[in-house]
């Protein structure tokens, strides 16, 4: 029994222009068209699901549901870890909501020029931050780009163990895992971690040394780390890298490069990051989005598992569009014998960020960058002052850096409980992950909190951890 | 019916790529200088950064000021012909991304949530993505899904850590290397597979459309691990066999994966579970709605299975307890994480109001229609001179989509199925799509009408295949020329895969010029 009245998003809902077909196609009744459905696999029921609402009791249910939320922009939050606030232009906002690429699907290079133009400007601007000239249609998240990379690795290295920092977010880590495939398999690729000195975050140089050898087919660093620290060893790590014949991939917030070096300035050959940093808001999760990107020799480029989008000129002379490259060795073009996987991703985050990098240009980057490193050390410098609380490393971090509360007595969550009250949420706790950092929790500052903001957190925390 | 399709005009901007625009010294956006107070407790940024690490150049980006920026993009996004016309891109489901879930999932409640608040901050957030689950528990019969996926591609990589994970904790994933598939899966089923470590086995299709039960008896063994399949195929084909199939994997000890590309002429008629499989996984940017935006995202392979399986999930799940929700991230055996945080949440809500505005009747009635729509189109298709249809002889109605060949109009007129599909823009269609590959038929097409669109675009759709028909027998050089409307021509074929030529960035265009 079909509902007599048509439905708006559906224009053949119409039961006089479904005979109208019904008819065209010599049959009474749809039902005659499933016929290649064996009625034992048929469900013997309609649909147990609520009846449909009309827009505005959808809109109502809807935003009922959303103001049970309490948000960053209601509270004053310094939650980071893996997905970062930072300051979303409202430019931005209008040209990701354009229906004319939200909506697409593929085209041609012809016809959906405008889109794969935005594409070939995003890998282009990313490049101009990494300091390299191949880029990769975005991955879906840093852990997976991370987790392809490391593939690559051992495809070019025909080797099969991986060191990774133990200073790593282990939403990240346990990516990496599973792209690592476990012990039983084949190809698994054994991971090693590399400690961090407990006295300043960074990699411990003498532990690298020990766990890189003949079998390592990259080392993999991040910069920031993921307790905030900048990793200034990076050099002497990609040496040791090198000297064993390993690649070295590193992990970078693309936000920080316009007053942090390119990895690719320093040794790495392998670089992938977030791109969530550059005009894409939190969205409870859906902001990410990651990169991989190399020097654009054929070695690298062959064992992507992206697509890429190149220029190329067109049938006119003196024109140019953008098309697929390196199509063929994807899965879409060879399935299981392609590079690892691609399907959808983030495309549109691309959008937005090519249009961030657009507005940014070379001198925000420069003065993001530095608004960001002072504001987030004055914070340091602040809640350090209290008594009790310290900060772990307190210098040479980005924008986030670990707050330890061992001496107040009190536990991160008993801590962050009294900041919510107080309209704050506090630093992601630590204490599940690291537990040797003790009850510390890690504190993201960036552009978008001002000295008040500041004052207001460092205030807050003397209140709630006060004996 | 007799219509002679008009043809459509794109804009032509010949907009300049982003890097030649812009004048040094311009500004898009401006950021307060940093506080007195601050700096003098800090001091300059460049002292708080180790001297290794510090930039020392600058990175050639555009010098813009902010509308110059915004312009330039939305100039481009009139270079976008998408789904302006009618876009029937055969697979992918194209339907109504309906403006009411953007305007909502663009309200700061969703946008301004960062996914590791406290749970109490959260609970909208939760509710919908439980909301979400349940209806698609009821849709497919499975006991409990996660959204973490970021695609379908990614949903099937769940799948197989999953099965990994499952294997591994009977004592037996060594022994279980081998992953079952069919020729017309999606590539991500077989690309996944082997990127998680199996080896995979590809049955080929017999004369019914579908590969035949002794072809799968003779790929099943104890070394089977789980069988990844999609039923209908792209082709519109069902596989009447498919409960024995599952019968025989789970007798040699294998997990059944279906992979619901292709349910938008099956929702409401079967469910996965009911059929025997031990999993599944749905497209929330297909089916349910949600905008693609290329192929593309951000997206959501939602994917489900049985309560055996559940306990291997990636976490954390979202569950409820009396009113309340809560992340469960007590997950002992789990695999972990395939992606960071729990999902895509804007895509999930928006996919979570499609089910809202259309109902258990609204869902049942876009299958009927998809499935008539594709019927219907039939009929005219094979009324076009060159255009032939796949499994030609097949007495019964194909499903929502179906694949036609226009092998004949190649052999006798030269113009190919490339050439039609630039040709098709022209007016306004968006670019048909082929296949995957390995195409199965020369020439292949596969539109798939869906529900949105109505008749009069449907036969509007024929007539343009029509009149480029027409146009291929008596002059093709038009047609083999096309496009003619577009912002651009077409690309001079070989510039986007010779190391020599291509260049992914600006920079390495500049450099390889």
């Amino acid at each position: 029994m079909r509902p007599s009245t048509a439905h708006p998003y559906m224009a053949n809902s119409v039961p006089s222009i479904q005979q109208e077909m019904l008819t065209a196609v010599g049959i009474e009744t749809i039902e005659e068209l499933f016929v290649q459905i064996p009625e034992d696999h048929r469900l013997a029921r309609p649909l147990d699901l609520p009846p449909a609402l009309t827009e505005r009791e959808l809109r109502r249910h809807i935003v009922q549901i959303l103001a049970k939320n309490e948000t960053t922009e209601q509270n004053l939050s310094f939650l980071g870890a893996g997905i970062w606030q930072h300051h979303v232009p409202a430019a931005v906002d209008e040209v990701v909501r354009r229906n004319e690429w939200l909506t697409s699907i593929f085209g041609e290079p012809s016809s959906d020029h405008g889109r794969n133009q935005a594409w070939f400007e995003f890998c282009s601007q990313l490049g101009e931050l990494l300091n390299l000239d191949l880029v990769g249609l975005p991955v879906r998240s840093w852990g997976t780009a991370a987790g392809h990379a490391i593939r690559m690795a051992a495809r070019l290295t025909a080797r099969s163990e991986v060191v990774v920092v133990r200073a790593i977010d282990p939403e990240r880590l346990s990516v990496i895992r599973n792209y690592c495939e476990p012990p039983e398999m084949a190809n698994h690729i054994a991971i090693r971690l590399v400690d961090y000195d407990p006295a300043t975050g960074l990699i411990d140089l003498n532990d690298l040394r020990t766990v890189v050898n003949e079998q390592t087919a990259a080392v993999y660093f991040e910069v920031p780390s993921y307790l905030g620290v900048i990793e200034h060893q990076a050099s002497a790590i990609a040496a040791i890298a090198r000297a064993a014949g390993a690649e070295t991939i590193v992990g970078v917030d693309p936000i920080s490069l316009g007053v942090l070096a390119s990895p690719a300035d320093y040794g790495a050959d392998i670089v992938v990051g977030t791109i969530q940093p550059l005009g894409i808001h939190l969205h409870a999760g859906g902001g990410l989005g990651g990169f991989i990107a190399s020097r654009d020799e054929p070695r690298y480029a062959e064992e992507y598992p992206t697509l890429f989008i190149s220029i190329s000129e067109t049938l006119k002379p003196g024109e140019y569009g953008f098309g697929l490259g390196l199509f063929h060795q994807s899965s879409y073009g060879l399935r299981d014998k392609g590079n690892d996987w691609t399907g959808h991703s983030v495309y549109m985050w691309a959008i937005a960020a090519t249009t961030y990098m657009a507005m940014m240009g070379p001198q925000g980057f420069a003065e993001v960058g530095r608004l960001i490193l002072q504001r987030a050390h004055h914070a340091a410098k602040l809640l350090s002052r209290i008594d009790g609380i310290r900060v772990r490393f307190p210098s040479g971090f980005f924008k986030e850096f670990v707050v330890n509360f061992d001496g107040t007595g009190k536990t991160v969550a008993q801590i962050n409980h009294a900041l919510r009250t107080l309209g704050i949420f506090g630093g992601k706790d630590l204490q599940g992950e690291f537990p040797e950092l003790g009850q510390s929790a890690l504190f993201c500052v960036t552009e978008i909190h001002t000295l008040s903001d500041i004052e207001r957190l460092a205030g807050a925390l003397k209140e709630v951890t006060a004996k | 019916m007799n219509i002679k399709p008009k043809e459509y005009q794109a804009p032509v901007w010949n907009e300049p790529v982003i890097m030649e625009m812009g004048h040094p010294g311009r500004r898009g956006m401006l950021f307060p200088p940093i506080e007195a107070e601050i700096r003098d407790q800090v001091g300059d940024a460049d002292g708080l950064i180790p001297f290794a690490l510090r930039r020392q150049d600058k990175p050639v980006l555009p010098e813009m000021s902010e509308p110059e920026v915004l312009y330039h993009y939305l100039r481009l996004s009139q270079q976008t012909l998408g789904m302006m016309g009618t876009s029937l891109f055969g697979t992918c489901t194209m339907k109504y991304n309906a403006q009411i879930n953007e305007q909502m999932a663009w309200r700061p409640e969703l946008t301004q949530l960062h996914p590791l608040q406290h749970e109490d901050t959260m609970q909208g957030a939760l509710e919908i993505v439980h909301n979400m689950d349940l209806v698609l528990r009821e849709l497919s019969g499975m006991d409990q899904f996660v959204f973490q996926a970021g695609g379908g591609a990614e949903a099937a990589f769940t799948h197989c850590a999953v099965t990994r994970a499952y294997h591994a904790s009977r004592g037996e994933l060594e022994q279980r290397d081998e992953i079952i598939t069919t020729i017309q899966t999606h590539p991500c089923n077989p690309a996944t597979a082997a990127a998680a470590g199996f080896k995979v086995i590809t049955l080929m299709l017999d004369e019914n459309g579908y590969p035949s039960l002794d072809a799968l008896k003779a790929a099943v063994s104890n070394r089977t691990a789980a069988l990844m399949v999609n039923n209908p195929d792209d082709m519109g084909v069902y596989n009447p066999e498919m409960k024995e199939w599952i019968r025989i994997v789970h007798e040699a000890g294998g997990l059944a994966f279906y992979d619901a590309a292709n349910f938008n002429g099956t929702m409401s008629k079967v469910r996965a579970r009911e059929i025997g499989f031990d999993a599944c996984m749905f497209m929330l940017h297909k089916t349910f709605g949600a905008p693609k935006s290329g192929v593309g995202g951000p997206a959501t392979g939602a994917y489900g299975c049985s309560a055996e399986l559940a306990p291997f999930l990636p976490a954390p799940l979202v569950v409820r307890e009396d009113d309340r929700y809560h992340l469960d991230h007590d997950r002992p055996q789990s695999i972990g994480k395939i992606r960071e945080f729990w999902g895509n949440v804007q895509v999930i809500l928006k996919a979570y109001a499609w089910v809202r505005a259309m109902g258990a009747d609204g869902i049942a009635q876009a299958s009927d229609i998809s499935v008539l729509a594709n019927n219907y189109m039939e009929k005219g298709l094979l009324a076009i001179r060159g255009v032939n249809r796949s499994y030609p002889e097949a007495k019964m109605p194909r499903l929502e989509m179906t694949r036609y060949t226009l092998e004949q109009m190649k052999e006798e007129t030269g113009v190919d199925v490339h050439d039609v599909q630039n040709r098709m823009t022209d007016f306004g269609i968006d670019a048909m799509w082929t296949s995957h590959e390995p195409w199965l038929l020369p020439e292949p097409f596969t539109p798939e009408a869906g529900e949105m669109y109505g008749k009069e675009a449907l036969d509007r759709w024929i007539a343009v295949l029509a009149q480029i028909s027409d146009e291929a027998y008596a002059d093709p050089q038009i047609v083999k020329t096309a496009p003619h409307n577009q912002a651009i021509h077409r690309l001079k074929p070989g510039q986007t895969d010779n190391p020599g030529i291509r260049a992914m960035t600006w920079r390495a265009y500049k450099r390889k010029r």
